[in-house]
């Protein structure tokens, strides 16, 4: 199998294109529940996307060995392991993080995000591709947890990253550090993401249609004046 | 709220509208401004009893309402529906659910997010699923939960120590506020919600012109008596008199002016009776075993979600229909 994607192209398209949260809309559970803050969201994505690289890494080295009956059992092994070592050592180095992050870290094992770049990219790829693949999805992970998390953080507690930046004047709003808040923020991107991209979409069809009406004149001028 | 066809090429040749087509005299222009001129009463005695300044509050709501309807619509290339009176009443139905000497910042963000997450992102008038204004209101319950439960004294209270709600009297301290004083609206609560005289006339005007249909506030009152008394009987002490729920907090208010909300409410009339005791019942659940001493905003927005459910189950049998064969 040839494949003619370039490979800068697997990288990207995971930043926005194939966007985890905003396009694919797959872990929305980590995504919803952690993302109170900006740090916690920082902690949470470079956690997946740790466990994501390391297990695209190997699953995508040894996809050639696993008998396509059991692999999704085979997944879950490859995954836990590196989850196991991302909680321990979040646990060891980071004890206020994962107290904070609680049991969402252990539930990195069942994120749609992980388990679906190995049944859908991993195990049909190089390890190369596969390991830029999932440094994209990852940082695609992290962008959306950060802004979300950022924007739930400045409003719902007037700071961010723990420091001040809105005046003590501004009443924060603490529905947006409640689930609630979490719902509304992630619903409002989403539609925003949706209106560019459609925006975008429709921009690209008026100047195709534009482009073809011109050389259709061109033609006939030039058919006309041969003649 | 029409759509029009525009993707085809043909303007406005075609208009799409939400069933029921029935055509009447009423235009929205003219049942909004009516539903106004019903809320007199209510604005009238908020001021009596808390003061001028919650004419401001009323002003802010309105204003920004309005404002957020204009700035979606025209953003979003719509026919503008301003003039039609719907985000004004939206803003006043908001403004008279708000605590007394309110802040005008919530006030306005309230305004915003009725329109903005309440009305216009469901595609606008007669598309929200909930009541815009119930929406507002519990935004600002969750982002501001102190202030909106600062109830300032009212002038003509009896007893001016207290300025809790009656409903938080009964259910932290156990004092069951006088019926009268209830009745005419001098206790404690929002704006428009303490003087059960003043919305019984508006909502009787309102019944009399036909723009409300008698059955949802009347099966939320006969609800309210019929569970009210239920759990009265099993405990007088722990669970007060029916007549003290029906006059207690927002619950009148809510009846004659926030469930009977054409777009959120059902169409049927068995559909309306099913609605009505629905919301008498969440609410006697939420006051009287809930944290919170009040909760008819969320039993009114719990019932609107089973709206579509209810239309459907209660579709009425057509004239002609056999027995049993029709389905």
């Amino acid at each position: 199998m040839v494949k003619q994607v370039p490979l800068s192209k697997e990288f990207l398209k995971g930043l926005w294109e194939q966007n985890p949260i905003f396009k694919q809309v797959l872990g929305m559970c980590p995504t919803l529940a952690v993302t109170v803050s900006a740090i916690n969201g920082i902690a949470m994505a470079l956690a997946t996307t740790f466990v994501l690289v390391t297990a695209s890494l190997l699953i995508s080295t040894i996809r050639k060995l696993i008998p396509n009956q059991v692999r999704i059992a085979a997944y879950i092994v490859i995954i836990a392991t590196f989850v196991t070592i991302v909680d321990l050592v979040m646990k060891a180095k980071f004890p206020e993080l994962s107290k904070a992050l609680g049991p969402f870290i252990p539930l990195i094992v069942v994120n749609c995000i992980i388990l679906g770049r190995q049944e859908a990219f991993a195990s049909k790829n190089t390890p190369f591709r596969a390991l830029l693949d999932a440094l994209g999805m990852g940082a695609g992970f992290f962008i959306a947890l950060v802004s979300l998390g950022g924007i739930r953080e400045i409003i719902g507690s007037r700071t961010f990253l723990g420091i001040q930046i809105l005046p003590d004047a501004f009443e924060p709003w603490l529905i947006m550090i409640l689930p609630a808040g979490a719902f509304l923020t992630l619903g409002l991107m989403l539609g925003f993401a949706n209106m560019y991209t459609d925006r975008k979409k429709r921009i690209e069809k008026e100047s195709l249609i534009e482009q073809y009406k011109r050389v259709s004149k061109v033609e006939i001028s030039m058919a006309q004046e041969g003649i | 709220m029409t759509v029009t066809i525009t993707e085809a090429g043909n303007t406005n040749k075609l208009e799409l509208t939400t069933s029921p087509h029935l055509h009447n005299q009423w235009t929205t222009k003219k049942v909004m401004w009516m539903v106004v001129a019903a809320l007199a009463p209510s604005l009238l005695a908020a001021v009596l009893f808390f003061g001028i300044y919650q004419l401001l509050i009323i002003t802010t709501a309105v204003v920004f309402a309005v404002g957020t309807e204009y700035a979606i619509q025209t953003v979003r290339k719509q026919k503008l529906s301003v003039v039609d009176g719907s985000a004004a009443l939206t803003g006043l139905l908001l403004a008279l659910t708000l605590p007394p000497n309110f802040s005008l910042s919530s006030t306005a963000i309230g305004s915003i997010v009725a329109i903005g997450l309440g009305k216009q992102i469901f595609g606008g008038l007669g598309y929200n699923i909930f009541n815009p204004a119930l929406v507002g209101r519990a935004f600002l319950q969750a982002a501001f939960p102190v202030a909106i439960t600062t109830w300032s004294t009212n002038k003509f209270a009896v007893d001016s120590v207290t300025s809790a709600t009656p409903l938080a009297a009964f259910k932290f301290d156990r004092i069951t506020a006088g019926l009268s004083e209830m009745f005419l609206g001098s206790t404690g609560g929002s704006l428009g919600e303490t003087s059960a005289l003043a919305i019984l006339i508006g909502g009787i005007f309102l019944i009399a012109v036909g723009i409300v249909n008698w059955r949802i506030p009347f099966s939320m009152i006969i609800g309210m008596i019929v569970f009210g008394a239920i759990f009265n009987f099993i405990d007088p002490v722990k669970y007060p008199a029916p007549l003290f729920h029906l006059f207690a907090g927002g619950f009148l208010f809510a009846a004659f002016f926030m469930a009977t909300d054409w777009v959120t409410s059902p169409v049927t009339n068995k559909g309306m009776w099913i609605f009505g005791f629905g919301i008498s019942f969440v609410l006697i659940v939420i006051r009287l075993f809930g944290g919170l001493p009040e909760g008819v905003m969320y039993s009114i927005l719990f019932m609107n979600a089973f709206v579509p459910i209810i239309n459907r189950v209660t579709i009425p049998k057509i004239f002609g229909s056999v027995k049993g064969a029709a389905a």
